[in-house]
């Protein structure tokens, strides 16, 4: 594997905390809910680093705990052990540094227009001005085409145009780290791929900090810059891969197929691997 | 001057479209259709009477509406309304602020809850009407009872409209709403009042409902000690010196109120809000 090509803050933490802390980390995270029939352990003990600029992919099978992991990540669920840190801190439970896209369309406060929507993290957040904050707004929603839209209310957006707000709202805030979960499940063949094609032209231009969910392989190895696989139930790390050489124009090579199949392979029949 | 050009561009059919006196374009305005109904129900009515012939149990259309403007002008009545409406609205605030006070409390702690569903499962069956009698053992009679069984009349059923309206709240919009690091009363201002407002819109209208009602029913019966005298009294009072058409008139009076609330107050809320976010057809 192309193990070589990675910087080498992902494998020493230690003399990585010396000098910047990567922008966001996981340390040992295991997550249970806890039920009426008991206690489900949905992640365990599963370590991630993400550096500044970087794009992990968590790729695993429906159920292996995939937006579990992004939840805690969020401060929405806290840990049963292990911990989490954004910039060397702690994660002690949701805030704007940590913005999240959901798979949803009913993510978009429906009272609120389009303008407002993007607007309104940054007014209560980040206590930016009105006139600031609606002029970050429009950047923010120019940027992945959505001008037409501004005084639109959510109703009345397809489902793509939707995902591209809570995408733009996600950006207008300039969060240390974007969190997505599959946010393009639930579109079409031919605008996912649209809105993968411009997410990456984005994540090119912004360099923003990603962890982004999917369950399909090829949306992972084209968004990501590394790969984090993940076991079924309860989801523990398969393996890791860097994945940052693959661009827009090798969809399709030798090379994206050839590492399709084999993660293809580890997730679905571990034993001829391992 | 510009929607001139715009008619003479697109031509003939669309002009006859926008026009604002064609009779397709006023049909599709509610409050044409509406105002179309109930002059279809006058006339009716006032058949009706004329054929029955009878105007000490049954007066004309034409009647009433004089009885309403004599009534309105010397009589008193608007004054009677207005005294009616007053004492609602303060009975309606107390209801609502409490109701409020009591669905926070249920949101926050599944106890209050449990508490809130128990207390609206017992008393929501319970006509406000039939508290009256205690109502007026225990505060004597006048506004103070009056306000009782207001109060009761609207605080069950508009808590338990508020309190399904914040529970349906959708789970990826209260998360959006923590994820900004919204908490506590401006969590509730900023993201669960808004989405749950298409039921407490609802419960505000069911509750105005049954408070006009309740207020009316309770002045009726006990308007004849009452000092003040609201609509129910005047009605009451008109039925004792037989004067029918006046009967007519406060009850034509206790319906265009309630029309008006429905129609104009609560429909221009919704128009502005639910039925804009695309919540509410
Ligand atoms: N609220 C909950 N209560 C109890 N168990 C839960 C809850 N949410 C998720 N789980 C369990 O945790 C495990 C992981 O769920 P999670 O939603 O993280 O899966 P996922 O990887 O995101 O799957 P998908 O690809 O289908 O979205 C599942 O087995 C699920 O049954
Ligand atoms: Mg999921």
């Amino acid at each position: 594997m192309s193990v070589s090509a990675s910087p080498a803050p992902t494998f020493a933490p230690a003399a990585a905390a010396a000098t910047v802390p990567p922008a966001l980390e996981a340390r040992r995270l295991t997550l249970d809910y806890t039920t009426d029939a008991g206690t489900v352990r949905a992640v365990d003990s599963v370590d991630l680093t993400v550096a500044e600029g970087e794009r992990l992919v968590l790729l695993g099978p429906s159920g292996c705990g995939k937006s579990t992991i992004l939840k805690a990540l969020a401060g929405f669920i806290p840990a049963t052990s292990g911990s989490i840190l954004v910039r060397g801190k702690p994660v002690t439970g949701p805030g704007p540094d940590r913005l999240v896209v959901f798979q949803e369309f009913d993510q978009l406060l429906p009272w609120k227009t389009v303008r407002d929507n993007v607007a309104f993290p940054l007014r209560v957040a980040r206590k930016v001005s009105r006139a600031e904050a609606n002029a970050r707004a429009e950047a923010a929603l120019a940027r992945v085409g959505l001008t037409r839209a501004l005084d639109a209310f959510p109703h009345a957006l397809s489902g793509g145009m939707k995902q591209r707000a809570a995408i733009a709202r996600a950006l207008a805030a300039d969060p240390d780290v974007l969190l997505m979960d599959e946010p393009f499940a639930a579109l079409d063949a031919l605008t996912r791929r649209q809105l993968q094609e411009d997410l990456l032209a984005l994540a090119e231009e912004l360099k923003f900090t990603l962890v982004f969910v999917t369950h399909a392989i090829d949306e992972a190895v084209l968004i990501g810059t590394s790969l984090h696989l993940l076991s079924p139930h309860p989801g523990r790390t398969l393996a890791t891969r860097d994945t940052a050489h693959f661009g827009l124009a090798d969809v399709g090579s030798p090379a994206f197929e050839s590492l399709t199949r084999e993660v293809h392979g580890l997730l679905f029949d571990k034993a001829a691997h391992v | 001057m510009s929607e001139l050009d715009l008619g003479a561009a697109t031509g003939l059919h669309r002009r006859t479209v926008r026009g604002s006196l064609s009779p397709a374009r006023l049909w599709r305005h509610t409050g044409v259709r509406r105002l179309v109904i109930l002059a279809g129900l006058a006339a009716i009515w006032q058949v009706a009477a004329l054929w029955q012939n009878n105007p000490l149990l049954f007066p004309t259309f034409t009647d009433t509406a004089l009885a309403f403007i004599e009534a309105a002008r010397s009589e008193g009545m608007l004054w009677s309304a207005l005294a009616s409406v007053f004492v609602l609205l303060k009975g309606y605030a107390i209801a609502i602020v409490l109701a409020l006070v009591l669905v926070s409390g249920a949101v926050a702690i599944p106890f209050v809850r449990d508490v809130l569903q128990t207390l609206t499962a017992m008393f929501n069956p319970l006509p406000a009407i039939a508290l009256l009698p205690l109502a007026m053992m225990w505060l004597g009679l006048g506004e103070k009872a009056l306000l009782l069984v207001l109060v009761h009349s609207v605080l069950w059923p508009f808590a338990l409209a508020a309190l399904s309206g914040f529970e349906q709240v959708p789970e990826t919009q209260r998360l959006v709403g923590r994820n900004y690091g919204l908490r506590g009363p401006s969590y509730v201002v900023r993201i669960l009042l808004p989405a749950a407002l298409p039921s407490i819109l609802s419960g505000l209208k069911i509750g105005w409902a049954f408070a006009w009602r309740t207020l009316i029913a309770a002045e009726l019966v006990f308007g004849v000690s009452s000092s003040q005298g609201g609509l129910g009294w005047f009605i009451y009072r008109s039925r004792n010196e037989l004067l029918t058409d006046r009967v007519f008139a406060g009850l034509a009076c206790v319906i265009l109120i309630g029309l008006v609330v429905e129609m104009v107050i609560f429909r221009f809320i919704e128009r502005r809000t639910v039925l804009r976010w695309g919540l509410q057809r």
